[in-house]
């Protein structure tokens, strides 16, 4: 069983927004929202980092918790995904997250009928896979293709990686060792303290 | 685990019978939101409706996936189109290609916008009485063409300008240089000219060509990475990618920038120096070199010549001086060159900040020299890895859509018409005839017609508009102008552009998008706006930074009325009455002329560059094997490209068939010729007074015959050599009274290389270029300057009476102090998003949704002073009087003093948003100021390269 991740490599990120545009591409994302963005701290001086940021997929998901109508349900892969039919576009889950990957959408495609959207890591809702419900309520469904989320598949700089979180880590894992040591990636030392 | 790899005939046929062309379709309907209309390509909407029903057939189409090249930056990501039924449904990632591995940048990930934009020029139209009306292509032609010609007939055939473009194909590019040659003017020219025309003079001088040494998939290799003047985070990012990865093998990167940029954030050392000071700053790193005694002594002995003139400028550089001029400090420059010395072969990297100067030619050769004394060229790693900027900016320079060269580098002399006319099967009577013959300007005391002069460089058409004719050499001044796939905006000083424009009789735009040139004038007749379809809807060859040469097929058919650029000029040469020369040995579909053709042509002709080998069958096959090539190395491993360098980077010697592998790393002795290795070019004779010109013993390439300098090869070499009798009977008839550049047999490249030598010679790189302004890159200030303190001890140049048939003003404008009314030096460049200038990406909602003002970077303390807050509007003053309003972004990425804006903006004008000026329907979701509407005089001293990188304004709140 997979258990699917996103992780940035901040020592690699440069803000060029490719992840933003793969997304928009990919799902016809209309002007407004942003189911991905990149953020940068330190803007414009030295220790200036980028992260590419969207729906971590959070394995004890704070949307999932607070949703008053339950309109969320982790997949197999642990993808976050939720049911748009059952959304009633409250806002609780954007109060929850963490990461700001709730968006409403003021008008298009996705907002039709107000609900909330957010990165789905390619995999659709609950309809058929792509369905033309599914398309067109949450965008295409990669992983059902075999493919993964298009953002990551087309960073450039292979700083946003996706997949089995096992083999991200090892991804990952390798490169630190090939940098010859700690990097000094964001959160590092929050996660290991010496 | 849930990921089961779909069965492709699923696909093609899913339950629901639903794809994405549905989804789009009946969420537009649905939703009809104005921000999703935008998103909604027209083309669709036409095909709905022409089909019967509400539920057209092509929803159930096969998928087909094509090849195609991404056609923003010169890295040359390899971009995968899924297309359905003639439309471009999805874009997947190239994991395959050689270059991007399946990245791209914002710009490459949304390319499958431009091939539907809505916004786009849908057919042609012109202007009456101020409105846009719309009119057939045939009738657009017939009235231009004649207009053209009765301007040909009063003014003479130089008074129409045909502007081209770094946006096409080489066979496009090709094409349109032949077609100005057929017209009858070398004024003729494309945006190498405003980006690297002074490397490619700077660098060609110093060692034979004028291009990237090595490549980016290279930069793996290298020990160090030394960036000045150049921000690939934002123009390059997919070069990033290989950057790092030589950082992640231990590189370091140091970045030398008056800005703390993108890329910057990721070096290990970052300089800031004064814009303007890049020679200063180089010498300063070889006063350390020099006195540390880190400079390589055997390469420089055997493989250069004129170090010791440098030795006697670097001289005058010690670190109080550097710091004086440039603001470095002693301990970061020490630094600096202290890590290239111990990290060899590191490589150097430049952009736009070293070309972009009044002094461009000499900072490029003063880091060729950097180089050069450290020994770094002609390595894996090392190399001076020039980014250029357009996807085809480098073929469409060697094609020579350029205003001083034929095809090829072959120059404007007799010796190069006659070459081209026998290329292109025409005679050279009948070409000369076509040219003004009167003599005008003055070539070393003798006066020389048009055809041979160079012509006026797109820098500086508004000058050829609106100088006195008496001023110009060449009969008229210019009447009428062709902006060919241009961005007017990327050029400076905006307001004299508008006013040329005005005093224009015709103005014509061939362009997927209206451009900025339909709407920044206030002309009401004599406009005219011709749809030309973007690369995706046609095909043939680009040359990406490296050299390498591509093949793009085409994804869609040409959307709305636009036409493929190639058929275009076809249409004009019809008109003109030259079409049968024009496509004497091309094949012509209906009014389109073969790309094919067009390729063999071009390759029976670009002996100089090594464009020769490179046939469309050699081209397709590679971009049929892509994953057969390293990544690393660029070489095919196994398949049937075996031992080729992915893309034959020219030079590519011989005809195809002698099956030259293309060169990965110019001047690179440790690689036999034949695989695609050579000595540094033998290109400035022999010897100079008195001192030997060509490499010393010992210094000749693996393999070579001839293990000792030699010069470029001819027949006659051949005969002294007694090499003549290698050559066929047929090679020998055609070979005679030729050299390696005018043989078009190839007979004699061919047996060059069969004694293992290189057909251009083996000659020293040279340090000192005699024929130029300052043979050695010596210090000079900007024309706009604040530090009146140095213009005495570094004055500009004097003006020029006539320099690209132009007067030149240098010495006048430098006389002047403007530092005290505009206090802050302005600086330009790019953001990721969107590229030159900008109406194609601007009218993209991917990319415009990301950067949707116009904005100015003031560093705090000049903010406060001006009493600015971040966000807040305000207008920057240029010294030449142009204005611009746009948001102050208040930041530390830019020291005090310094201001920096991007210069993709357009569609406003001194305050005033041009909206009403554009055709119903075009409008780019995104305008604003040009920051070029500000930016001022300034060329450089060698190829009229404009200053954009040093100038002055003052700013203040609106």
């Amino acid at each position: 069983m997979a258990r699917m991740k996103f992780l940035c490599d901040a020592e690699r990120c440069i803000e060029c927004n490719a992840c933003v545009t793969a997304c928009k591409n990919e799902h016809e994302v209309p002007w407004g929202i942003n189911r991905r963005r990149v953020v940068t701290i330190d803007d414009g001086i030295p220790g200036e980092k980028s992260i590419s940021v969207a729906c971590m997929h959070c394995s004890d998901a704070p949307c999932q918790a607070v949703c008053p109508v339950d309109c969320f349900y982790t997949t197999d892969d642990g993808v976050v995904l939720h049911d748009k039919d059952i959304c009633i576009g409250c806002g609780y889950c954007f109060y929850a997250c963490p990461f700001g990957a709730p968006q409403y959408p003021q008008e298009g495609a996705f907002g039709a009928r107000g609900k909330m959207d957010k990165c789905t890591f390619c995999a659709g809702g609950p309809e058929e896979d792509n369905s033309a419900a599914e398309v067109e309520k949450y965008g295409r469904n990669r992983l059902a293709e075999g493919k993964l989320p298009l953002c990551a598949e087309m960073c450039s700089t292979k700083a946003l990686i996706a997949g089995d979180g096992d083999i991200v880590a090892d991804l990952f894992r390798s490169r630190v060792v090939r940098r010859g040591g700690r990097p000094d990636n964001w959160g590092w030392a929050t996660a290991y303290k010496d | 685990m849930k990921l089961t790899k779909r069965d492709p005939a699923a696909i093609r046929s899913d339950k629901s019978g639903v794809n994405r062309r549905t989804f789009l379709k009946g969420s537009g309907i649905a939703a009809g939101g104005a921000a999703f209309m935008s998103l909604l390509p027209t083309a669709m909407i036409q095909k709905a409706d022409a089909a019967e029903g509400r539920q057209p057939a092509y929803d159930e189409g096969e998928i087909t996936r094509v090849r195609s090249v991404c056609s923003h930056c010169s890295v040359g990501c390899g971009v995968t189109a899924e297309v359905q039924n003639g439309v471009w449904i999805g874009q997947e990632p190239s994991f395959d290609h050689p270059f991007n591995l399946g990245s791209h940048c914002a710009k490459g990930a949304s390319v499958r916008e431009h091939g539907h934009g809505d916004k786009r020029l849908k057919y042609p139209m012109k202007k009456v009485d101020g409105k846009w009306q719309r009119l057939s292509w045939d009738q657009a032609i017939e009235e231009i063409g004649t207009q053209m010609l009765n301007i040909r007939e009063t003014s003479g055939p130089d008074s129409v300008y045909w502007l081209g473009s770094a946006k096409f194909s080489n066979e496009q590019a090709y094409l349109f240089r032949k077609f100005a040659a057929f017209w009858g003017t070398n004024n003729v020219d494309h945006q190498a000219r405003i980006c690297h025309s002074t490397t490619v003079a700077g660098v060609a001088n110093t060692w034979g060509y004028g291009a990237m040494t090595n490549s980016y998939n290279d930069i793996h290799n290298s020990k160090a990475i030394f960036i000045i003047g150049a921000n690939p985070a934002e123009a390059h990012p997919v070069s990033l990618q290989h950057i790092f990865r030589g950082k992640e093998r231990g590189a370091p990167i140091i970045v030398v920038d008056p800005r703390f940029s993108r890329t910057a954030a990721h070096a290990d050392q970052f300089i800031r120096i004064r814009s303007g000071s890049d020679i200063p700053f180089v010498w300063g790193m070889l006063w350390h070199i020099f006195e540390n005694g880190w400079e390589d002594k055997s390469f420089i002995d055997q493989r250069v010549y004129g170090m010791e003139e440098i030795r006697k400028e670097v001289a005058n550089w010690p670190p109080a001086e550097v710091e004086r001029v440039s603001g470095a400090k002693e301990a970061d420059v020490y630094q600096a060159a202290k890590t290239m010395a111990e990290h060899r072969p590191g490589t150097v990297i430049w952009c736009m900040g070293i070309t972009q100067h009044t002094v461009g030619n000499s900072n490029t050769r003063a880091l060729c020299i950097l180089q050069l004394a450290l020994g770094n060229m002609g390595v894996s790693g090392g190399g001076t890895n020039i980014f250029r900027g357009h996807d085809n900016v480098q073929g469409a320079t060697d094609f020579g859509v350029v205003s001083n060269s034929l095809p090829g580098y072959y120059g404007l002399a007799e010796g190069a018409w006659e070459h081209w006319a026998r290329v292109w099967n025409v005679e050279l009577d009948w070409l000369k005839q076509k040219f003004d013959q009167t003599k005008y300007e003055e070539v070393e005391g003798t006066a020389v017609s048009p055809m041979y002069t160079n012509g006026i460089t797109v820098s500086r058409w508004i000058d050829g508009v609106l100088e006195n004719k008496d001023n110009i050499d060449q009969n008229d001044a210019i009447k009428a102008m062709v902006l060919w796939g241009h961005a007017p905006n990327s050029q400076t000083r905006g307001p004299e552009m508008k006013e040329a424009m005005e005093k224009l009789d015709l103005l014509v735009v061939v362009d997927p998008y209206p451009t900025v040139s339909a709407v920044m004038n206030d002309r009401q007749d004599g406009v005219y706006l011709l749809p030309a379809s973007t690369q995706f809807e046609t095909y043939g060859s680009l040359t990406s930074s490296n050299r390498s040469v591509q093949w793009r097929f085409q994804i869609i058919k040409p959307l709305f009325e636009s036409l493929p650029d190639h058929t275009i000029m076809y249409k004009f040469a019809k008109k003109f009455g030259f079409e049968q020369e024009l496509c004497n040995q091309i094949e012509v579909n209906g009014e389109e002329p073969l790309i094919e053709d067009i390729t063999r042509e071009y390759n029976r002709g670009m002996w100089a560059v090594g464009y020769t080998g490179q046939s469309p069958e050699r081209l397709k096959l590679q971009s049929e094997n892509l994953h057969t090539f390293n990544t690393t190395t660029l070489k095919a491993e196994g398949g049937p490209c075996d031992g080729e360098i992915y893309g034959l980077p020219w030079p590519c010697w011989g005809p195809p068939e002698m099956k030259h592998p293309g060169s990965h790393i110019l001047y690179d002795n440790s690689t036999p010729v034949a695989e695609g290795g050579g000595p540094f070019r033998a290109r400035f004779g022999v010897e100079r007074d008195g001192v030997n010109l060509l490499s010393e013993e010992g210094s000749s390439t693996v393999g070579a015959e001839l293990t000792d300098g030699y010069p470029e090869f001819t027949d006659t070499m051949l005969k002294e050599l007694g090499w003549w009798d290698d050559l066929t009977a047929e090679e020998k008839a055609e070979a005679e009274g030729k050299n390696w550049k005018t043989d078009l047999s190839g007979g004699i490249q061919r047996v060059a290389i069969k004694h293992g030598c290189a057909p251009y010679g083996n000659a020293k790189a040279r340090a000192v270029v005699w024929q130029f302004p300052d043979p050695v890159p010596i210090h000079r200030e900007p024309l706009y300057t604040t530090r009146r303190d140095l213009v005495e001890k570094y004055p500009t140049y004097e003006d020029r009476r006539s320099f690209y048939r132009l007067p030149t003003r240098y010495g006048s404008i430098q006389a002047k102090d403007f530092s005290k009314d505009f206090p802050l030096i302005m600086t330009s460049g790019r953001l990721v998003e969107y590229e030159g200038g900008g109406e194609e990406t601007r009218s993209n909602p991917w990319l415009a949704e990301l950067q949707q003002d116009m904005f100015i970077e003031i560093n705090p303390a000049d903010a406060n002073n001006a009493g600015i807050k971040d966000g807040q509007q305000v207008w920057v003053d240029g010294p030449e009087g142009g204005t611009i309003k746009v948001m102050a972004m208040v930041t530390q990425r830019v020291e005090r003093g310094v201001v920096f804006m991007p210069f993709h903006f357009g569609g406003h004008y001194q305050g005033k948003d041009l909206i009403d000026n554009y055709p119903e329907g075009t409008v780019p979701h995104v305008r604003g100021e040009s920051c070029n509407t500000v930016f001022t005089y300034g060329y450089d001293s060698v190829t009229a390269m404009q200053e954009t990188k040093v100038s002055l304004c003052r700013i203040r709140a609106a």
